[in-house]
């Protein structure tokens, strides 16, 4: 037994078999799990233990393996794509007629949309704006949301009661909506929409990291370093923040998906990134005009969409199961 | 009970007027893009007099503070102002349009019950076997699919495939909620699998969590230890309060579904809350736009409540804990 479990007070009860991260008892014992327990002997750290984990869980290493895949060719598709597809956003009526609605072939694997402009191109491109759109808003959130999260964990008191209710006034809002009437107010285009996605994440994200911090706060190294005199912001950021962050890492991969997801359902309704901008909720609903004579159009955005966020998804449920994280819902 | 129901009836206050303090703001003069008096007016030319007068009739001359009070005193007598475009109070289109929505959402909570209820229950009884890997894999894929590529998919397959495959023998309606040969019903079919789809996967995914955990419970044991057979004990003494946390969840859902489906309602042309407030954003019809909102959140709020005490009424941990969360 080493001195990381002492405190745990399922395990001093007796219920060493139940997997308690996913509240799923009676799992057999798998290697990682017993893995996990003896993890903390000397020259180990969580992060070298998690990374251990994440890589024996295939579902976890594929999804990260296709995100990496999808920023190594959005990051490189100026030097070939348009060489090969032209350029995604250009619209050329001298050949349109004939270039338009082209259905899958070899010259186009995916084809050609209204103004002759290639798909795969263009969905290769609009790779870039959802992974900013999911990188960026996502970033903005999780700053807010730590803020937020630390000022009403540390502080408590009406720190606690203002920020945390505001956190409910936000999620009272039906979340499509409210990112539309955000990008109303802001107006449209690339980067409000950043911002709208961003704003409308924190509260998750404050509530995640606060209720992490108020387990964190109560352990006795915290105590030993304010009675060493150590100051507020020292203690916070070299003591309660690196055990805290866990579950905001784990929570805020998940929500990338999310923020990818919003991002491509507000171009859908027209609230989103502007056209010629090739994003792919822009594309299904420039191809929603076309489901009778060219279904194809639809097929290619939407499955990147689908792949995407199901990369992120599924990194995120692996990270969850590696840092030994669990996630209220 | 009454207490509790009190306590959480006093929390809803707070964030009620948080919400209208935040809208009032939205839609004060110079925030949202477009003068409010030229909308009623139109295109055409009016006199700086009468404009003045307006802008005295609509109250808009008050300080912000005071306008926010009237605003809140029509709000309590359910006076939502009118519509810019349309001329006709806010209350009565959405009168018209919310049980479009609410018929909807109905549909969409009996597939998540069959289905994602269903599907977990499986799921759990027969953990690691072939059914258990086929739902835990197709709810991450449906978590991850987009609502409206969905919605689209489905028109094309079962609307538009189907129909030339069957030479027009049998397809489903893909648009709009009556208006030709089919029963009303038939039209809800695909709208509501497509609302219901991300709903239908995490239902299935808490069903089997918690049929799981309590399965691991000393009661459980204890039914099996004297003798009952593994079907009643599964349905009879773990399906019980295994399915407190699924009904909630259920519930919540259905309150998220009050505010209009807007993916949903615009790729099958439904006409309820989402699509209304949709069409009034891009007109800049801000009264439907702000009174939409406020419905849809009070609504929201008020089935939440319910979900809250019935919750506390199945499990009265809840209620004698004083969690208020």
């Amino acid at each position: 037994m080493t001195d990381r479990h002492i405190h745990d007070p399922l395990r001093e009860e007796g219920h060493p078999i139940k997997d308690y991260r996913s509240g799923i008892p009676a799992t057999p014992p798998s290697e990682d799990v017993t893995n996990a327990d003896l993890s903390s002997a000397a020259s180990r750290t969580l992060w070298g233990d998690a990374w251990r984990r994440l890589r024996r869980n295939k579902l976890a290493m594929a999804g990260l393996i296709w995100a990496i895949l999808i920023v190594v060719v959005a990051l490189s598709a100026d030097l070939w794509v348009p060489q090969r597809y032209g350029d995604p956003e250009l619209i050329d009526s001298t050949t349109v007629v004939e270039r338009m609605l082209l259905k899958p072939s070899v010259e186009h694997p995916f084809g050609t949309d209204r103004l002759g402009r290639d798909i795969l191109g263009r969905v290769i491109y609009g790779a870039r704006v959802s992974l900013a759109v999911g990188i960026v808003a996502e970033s903005i959130s999780v700053i807010i949301g730590l803020i937020l999260g630390a000022l009403a964990a540390y502080y408590g008191k009406w720190w606690d009661t203002l920020i945390m209710r505001l956190a409910d006034i936000f999620l009272a809002f039906p979340y499509i909506l409210f990112a539309i009437a955000l990008i109303a107010v802001l107006g449209r285009g690339y980067i409000n929409v950043f911002i709208a996605i961003g704003i409308l994440g924190w509260p998750t994200i404050a509530r995640v990291f606060r209720s992490s911090i108020l387990s964190v706060k109560e352990n006795e190294y915290v105590d030993a370093a304010r009675a060493l005199g150590a100051s507020d912001l020292r203690i916070m950021s070299r003591h309660i923040m690196p055990n805290a962050v866990a579950p905001i890492i784990v929570y805020s991969t998940m929500s990338v998906g999310g923020a990818i997801l919003t991002e491509a359902a507000l171009s859908f309704l027209g609230m989103g990134v502007q056209p010629p901008t090739p994003s792919w909720g822009l594309m299904l609903s420039e191809a929603r005009a076309y489901l009778f004579t060219a279904p194809w159009l639809m097929i290619y955005p939407g499955a990147a969409i689908l792949t995407t966020v199901l990369a992120f998804v599924l990194l995120g449920d692996g990270l969850r199961d590696a840092l030994d994280v669990k996630l209220k819902d | 009970m009454l207490k509790y129901i009190l306590r959480r009836i006093l929390q809803m206050i707070p964030v009620f007027i948080g919400v209208t303090i935040l809208l009032f703001i939205l839609k004060a003069p110079g925030i949202l893009p477009g003068d409010p008096i030229r909308m009623i007016t139109g295109e055409k030319e009016i006199s700086p007099v009468l404009y003045q007068t307006l802008i005295e009739e609509n109250g808009l001359d008050k300080p912000l503070v005071q306008q926010y009070f009237i605003y809140l005193g029509k709000l309590t007598h359910g006076d939502l102002g009118k519509s810019y475009q349309k001329d006709r109070p806010v209350t009565e289109l959405f009168a018209n349009t919310y049980p479009n929505t609410i018929k909807l959402a109905f549909a969409a909570i009996v597939v998540e019950i069959l289905i994602g209820v269903g599907a977990g229950i499986i799921s759990a009884i027969k953990q690691y076997s072939f059914w258990d890997v086929l739902v835990t894999l197709s709810t991450s894929i449906l978590v991850s699919v987009p609502v409206f590529w969905l919605g689209m998919v489905l028109q094309v397959i079962f609307g538009i495939e189907m129909k030339k495959w069957t030479g027009g023998a049998f397809f489903l309606p893909i648009s709009g909620m009556s208006g030709d040969q089919f029963p009303a019903w038939v039209h809800l079919i695909l709208p509501a699998v497509t609302l219901a789809s991300v709903s239908t996967a995490y239902a299935a995914r808490i069903m089997r969590s918690q049929l799981l955990e309590v399965m691991g419970q000393d009661y459980i044991r204890t039914a099996t230890a004297k003798g009952l057979r593994h079907r009643s004990v599964v349905f009879k003494h773990a399906l019980k309060n295994a399915l407190i946390p699924v009904v909630t969840f259920i519930g919540l859902d259905l309150g998220a579904m009050m505010s209009g489906a807007i993916l949903t309602e615009t790729i099958f042309n439904w006409p309820g809350v989402g699509l209304e407030i949709y069409l009034a954003i891009g007109q800049r019809d801000w009264p439907i736009v702000i009174g939409g909102v406020i419905i849809v959140v009070f609504a929201v709020m008020i089935i939440n409540l319910l979900v809250d005490i019935s919750y506390a009424f199945l499990d009265p941990r809840i209620r004698y804990g004083g969690a208020a969360e």
